[in-house]
């Protein structure tokens, strides 16, 4: 079956990066080093900082690929992601209220779960919005969202106590996987797996939304119960993804249409390919940041930005060629 | 099975759009739900589809009212077909047909009784050559037959089909009416909401005038489209020659 044969592909893809990922760095250190008990340097170094962000590029870059996979679908636009609708931005601000703060540095748990928040309010103000209406008020509200966003960044920064603090906030919102620790692993897992499930959940119901809301609700599916899984999986997902990454931009958007000719046309089948996709893109991604002989090293979300921005302008052109 | 409307009126913004409708269709039956623009037809195919709350009244599926029945249940009694021929994506005919068979997978998966079922829809149809065809590679008529494909593979006892021929080319408008004549009379109960009064006359077991949001007529085709009805539903007046219904002057009011 072609479709099994992609998702074994894409598996492999993603160990083969994960493991490159593990091997890449300043110095050579052997794999084994991973599994000796031993407190040895080259140990410390694989298990303490280049294993977490490998593992934090396969969830991030899963939950970016899913959740764009999944907006798209349920608006039926292919220029749909978290970060078109604002739900990116919004959890952007909340983790950066937490550790604007210090709330962050005095309880970790604190930046997942203001990142959730920012996300939840995010997906309820797009509600109160556009709950309902068509898909241009939908991505209307989304582009007031990100302003919002933008703005409430903006006052935190012009409010900065310390030029130090504006670096520290203008760095992670470029995002980026670099010194993570397994205690973001943990923070961020809990809001990725949940997401994650309720957005595999709805599947069918995508599939059944291509012939448009009507004909969806009459093969027994209730559009109300889809949305809201859907908005909840994403807050989830993308609040947890973007506390302990920041904000990393256009992966939701580059890897669904890279899986489409792959994975066939129906949204529910392009779901999965696009989890294990945007796990092996941001993975790839993060290797190139290491790689990249820049001076100060280039951050992961500038890079997807540089890559994903161009591809959305051809996107857009190639949508007007069509309409025309 | 019988699909059973009794007493229904809704309202939009304040303003009536159905005032008191009961209709009633039964397999076997081609019932044409006919009359101008703004009558309420799609609203009333809404309500009977269960897709749309009436004010007042009820629908009864086999006795059983509608709201009773869980949605995964009610989509594989009736199958409904909107108006507007929409496929999202870049699908192939075969993919939009399967989409029929999503009821079936909720109950319990059969993946030789859908194919099977999807064979015979796109047969019925006449599209099983262009299976492989993505849908926006197709002509208006060939995307509304793949699109009635996909009602038809839900092989519910109930079909409702709002404008399934319209804006299509002579050819295409008869073979939907064949298709829709021919499923009645293998005992499907269908409903279409038509607005070609010759296509309506020559297929239909019977008709259902709307007025205003009220019923004007109901019956055989012959009793409903008289000269008085048609006057006072559409504001016409018709030449009728050799079974042709033709709009032949609009009268003052």
């Amino acid at each position: 079956m072609i479709r099994r044969d992609l998702l074994a592909t894409l598996a492999i893809l993603v160990a083969a990066l994960f493991v490159a990922s593990l091997l890449a760095g300043e110095v050579a250190i052997p794999l084994r080093d991973l599994f000796g008990g031993g407190q040895t340097a080259g140990g410390l170094i694989l298990r303490e900082l280049r294993l977490p962000r490998a593992i934090l590029a396969v969830l991030v870059g899963g939950t970016l690929g899913l959740c764009g996979a999944a907006m798209q679908g349920l608006l039926r636009n292919p220029l749909a992601e978290p970060g078109v609708l604002g739900v990116s931005g919004c959890a952007a601000v909340g983790a950066v209220l937490a550790f604007y703060f210090g709330w962050a540095a005095a309880f970790p748990l604190l930046l997942p779960v203001g990142g959730i928040i920012g996300a939840l309010l995010a997906v309820a103000l797009l509600y109160a919005l556009a709950g309902g209406a068509g898909l241009l008020t939908l991505l209307l509200a989304g582009a007031a969202l990100n302003s919002l966003a933008g703005a409430l960044i903006a006052l935190l920064l012009n409010l900065a106590p310390s030029p130090y603090a504006i670096y520290e906030v203008l760095f992670w919102l470029m995002g980026s996987l670099t010194d993570r620790s397994m205690a973001q692993v943990g923070l961020a897992l809990p809001g990725i797996l949940l997401g994650g499930a309720l957005l595999l959940g709805t599947r069918r119901a995508l599939d059944a939304l291509s012939l448009g809301e009507d004909a969806a609700r009459s093969l027994g599916f209730s559009l109300g119960a889809v949305r809201l899984r859907l908005v909840l999986g994403s807050a989830l997902a993308v609040g947890a993804a973007v506390a302990v990454s920041g904000a990393i931009g256009f992966v939701g958007l580059v890897v669904p249409h890279l899986m489409r000719p792959l994975a066939g046309r129906l949204p529910g089948a392009v779901l999965l390919p696009s989890a294990l996709a945007g796990a092996a893109l941001l993975l790839a991604a993060d290797l190139a940041v290491r790689l990249i002989p820049t001076a100060t090293e280039l951050r992961l979300g500038v890079l997807t930005s540089l890559i994903g921005a161009p591809f959305f302008i051809l996107l857009v052109l190639r949508m007007r060629r069509q309409e025309l | 099975m019988k699909l059973v409307a009794e007493a229904i009126a809704l309202s939009l913004h304040g303003a009536p759009v159905l005032r008191r409708v009961d209709a009633a269709v039964q397999g076997g039956e081609l019932l044409g739900l006919i009359g101008a623009n703004g009558a309420g037809k799609s609203t009333l195919l809404r309500v009977l589809a269960g897709l749309r709350k009436a004010g007042v009244g009820r629908v009864l599926l086999d006795g059983v009212p509608l709201r009773h029945l869980a949605p995964g249940r009610l989509a594989l009694m009736r199958a409904y077909l909107p108006q507007d021929p929409v496929v999202h994506w870049s699908l192939r005919a075969a993919e939009v047909v399967a989409l029929g068979r999503l009821p079936h997978a909720h109950a319990h998966a059969d993946p030789a009784a859908d194919a099977a079922a999807i064979d015979r829809a796109l047969a019925r149809t006449g599209t099983t050559a262009l299976r492989h065809r993505r849908v926006d590679e197709l002509s208006g008529g060939e995307r509304m037959r793949v699109l009635l494909a996909r009602a038809l593979a839900v092989e519910a006892p109930v079909l409702l089909a709002d404008e399934p021929i319209a804006g299509l080319d002579p050819l295409q408008q008869l073979r939907i009416m064949q298709v829709l004549h021919g499923l009645a009379e293998e005992g499907t109960a269908v409903i279409a909401v038509l607005h070609d009064l010759t296509l309506a006359a020559r297929f239909c077991t019977r008709l259902l005038l709307l007025h205003e949001g009220k019923v004007l007529a109901d019956g055989p085709p012959d009793s409903v489209l008289t000269d008085a009805h048609l006057a006072e539903a559409y504001g016409i007046s018709v030449r009728r020659e050799g079974g042709l219904i033709v709009p032949w002057a609009a009268l003052a009011g």
